[in-house]
């Protein structure tokens, strides 16, 4: 069974070919240059390298958000109209699922963090070892999480690479409890996605049409209509 | 050299896909229209623009293949506007366009929206040059001079407004729905008499455009009868407005015909939908003697068949794009042949 992994809600970019749990190529970068510029050719270059052609691959795994609108949807993008032209399954996987994979050996509690502007995170909660899911994917502020994550009174791992610019609001909030994930698992990688997608059922091909992102939020214009309408 | 070429379109608000036979015979032509959603914001919105064309996307392409009865093995290549549009929506039509022609071993060519809008034209009748065209959409106000296929020479352009875009204003200025223009043109038709807008000519021989100002005597006019306690007639507003938009594109557009020698005249782009406009430019070159061509309606607005349509003498002057193409929400409209 061979993969392709695409991992793009945020500004690093990762893609992944993996065969039965092996993973073959990867390619992880974090170096600024836009998903539009950068997925396609990642693509391009991971089966190359895995020496393997679209048509053999046998099943899409792509992070579905929460992050950057954007992002996001690129990715998205490109996975669906792959799955869908290539009539192989798609599977959808948490961006902060992938994001906590990549600190699965801690045994702590581990918290992924993504920015989503304004003093609010992405974020979830997940169980180390087990990744068992303690907190659903959701969008708040950082002070609300760490009150939130207070309340459970055991070391925290965060791991992201918005992890640092919060640091220093978490650090103060939770003290000793609160913990960095090292810098090298910061980056979210395709592989990890491919690994959380390939525990799940395979979705019939003809899914793929309905397939979005999770933005986990609306969208603002939206909002503020919704806003006006209570008035 | 002939050609099957799958289109892509996303830069506004409009998912479209078509397949165009050597860029004159439409195969197949789907447009999935988000206007509804947009309606209550009175306009569009870009985020949910792209949220839309997410949705869409596959969806739309699979009907263009669907209905042209293809399969990817029988394409060309693979064509997709690369801008100037909304960024995040000309995002999702360039990343599929890019993951369709990755998986089908197929080329990709990058095609700029308003050349699209003019190669329309090609789809109902063949383009003859020295050619003209008249460029009015939402985002648009162009004449736009051609030798010859891919070459394009910019005569004028607006200088603030587009002509849909003043029509959008003018219509929230009346209190008429989003989009504005169609109601203009309707009001402007069952108006017996008009409020007098100046014309913007801007200095003697420019081929160039102003609608601000017009928009403000608009606004102005209504301030006015505000104060005074009067009521305005929406209609002889609409058609006083319209007057003046359509006086000063037709005379232009006849003056630079004129100048250029043009053996065809062609309008394009959404605005080039509005009957007021259309009938003064029918009648102004019937008498002039010289051809003068529109497309039809659903050709007008944005839609896939349209980037099909140049795409095929992009590709047959061997423009190519590669897995690197990225939005370019103001792209340049730029002669292809060498």
């Amino acid at each position: 069974m061979i993969y392709l992994g695409i991992e793009t809600a945020n500004a690093p970019l990762s893609v992944a070919v993996v065969e039965d749990g092996r993973v073959i190529a990867e390619i992880v970068q974090n170096n600024k240059l836009t998903h539009s510029n950068g997925a396609m050719p990642a693509v391009e270059e991971v089966l190359q390298k895995a020496k393997i052609t679209a048509a053999q691959i046998d099943a899409i795994a792509v992070s579905q958000g929460p992050g950057s609108y954007t992002g996001v949807r690129i990715g998205v993008t490109i996975a669906k109209t792959l799955a869908w032209t290539l009539q192989k399954p798609l599977i959808g996987v948490s961006s902060l699922q992938a994001l906590a994979a990549n600190a699965s050996l801690y045994s702590g509690l581990i918290c992924p963090i993504v920015d989503a502007r304004r003093n609010h995170v992405y974020t979830a909660l997940y169980e180390g070892l087990t990744l068992e899911e303690i907190m659903i994917d959701t969008h708040e502020s950082i002070d609300d999480l760490c009150i939130k994550l207070k309340a459970f009174a055991r070391p925290v791992m965060f791991v992201g690479t918005d992890v640092e610019q919060y640091w220093d609001v978490i650090e103060a909030q939770l003290g000793h409890l609160a913990i960095r994930a090292p810098q090298v698992l910061d980056l979210p990688r395709a592989s990890q996605v491919v690994h959380i997608a390939a525990q799940q059922e395979l979705p019939a091909v003809e899914e793929t049409h309905r397939f979005v992102p999770q933005y986990k939020r609306i969208a603002e214009a939206e909002a503020n209509w919704i806003k006006e309408q209570k008035k | 050299m002939e050609t099957y070429i799958l289109a892509i379109e996303t830069s506004c608000d409009e998912t479209a896909a078509a397949i165009i036979k050597n860029g004159t015979d439409i195969i197949s032509n789907v447009v999935s229209s988000q206007i509804e959603s947009h309606k209550r914001f009175g306009g569009v919105v870009p985020e949910i623009a792209s949220r839309h064309h997410v949705e869409q996307i596959t969806i739309v392409i699979e009907e263009a293949l669907t209905k042209a009865n293809m399969t990817p093995s029988e394409l060309t290549a693979v064509a997709v506007t690369e801008g100037p549009g909304l960024v995040g929506a000309l995002l999702i039509g360039i990343n599929a366009a890019k993951a369709f022609a990755f998986a089908h071993g197929l080329p990709i060519v990058g095609t700029h929206h308003i050349a699209g809008h003019i190669y329309a034209n090609n789809l109902v009748q063949p383009m003859e040059f020295p050619l003209l065209a008249l460029v009015v959409s939402g985002g648009h106000t162009e004449i736009v001079l051609m030798n010859e296929h891919g070459h394009f020479e910019l005569i004028g352009e607006t200088r603030d407004d587009a002509a849909g875009e003043a029509y959008d204003k003018v219509a929230r200025v009346l209190n008429l729905p989003y989009p504005g223009g169609p109601h203009i043109d309707k009001l402007a038709h069952e108006a017996d008499e008009a409020v007098k807008f100046p014309r913007i000519w801007l200095e003697e021989g420019s081929y160039d455009f102003s609608f601000s100002g017009l928009k403000s005597a608009v606004i102005n006019y209504k301030h006015n009868m505000d104060q005074r306690g009067e009521e305005i007639v929406a209609a002889h507003v609409a058609k006083g407005f319209q007057d003046s938009v359509v006086e000063v594109l037709t005379a232009k557009t006849l003056r630079a015909a004129r100048e250029f020698n043009v053996k065809q005249v062609i309008a394009a782009g959404g605005v080039s939908a509005n009957k007021g406009l259309r009938t003064s430019l029918e009648e102004t070159f019937a008498a002039e003697g010289i051809p003068f061509y529109v497309p039809p309606l659903n050709l007008c607005t944005d839609n896939a068949a349209m980037i099909g349509a140049a795409a095929h003498y992009m590709f047959v002057a061997g423009e190519r794009g590669n897995m690197a193409m990225n939005g370019r929400p103001g792209m340049e409209l730029k002669t292809w042949v060498k």
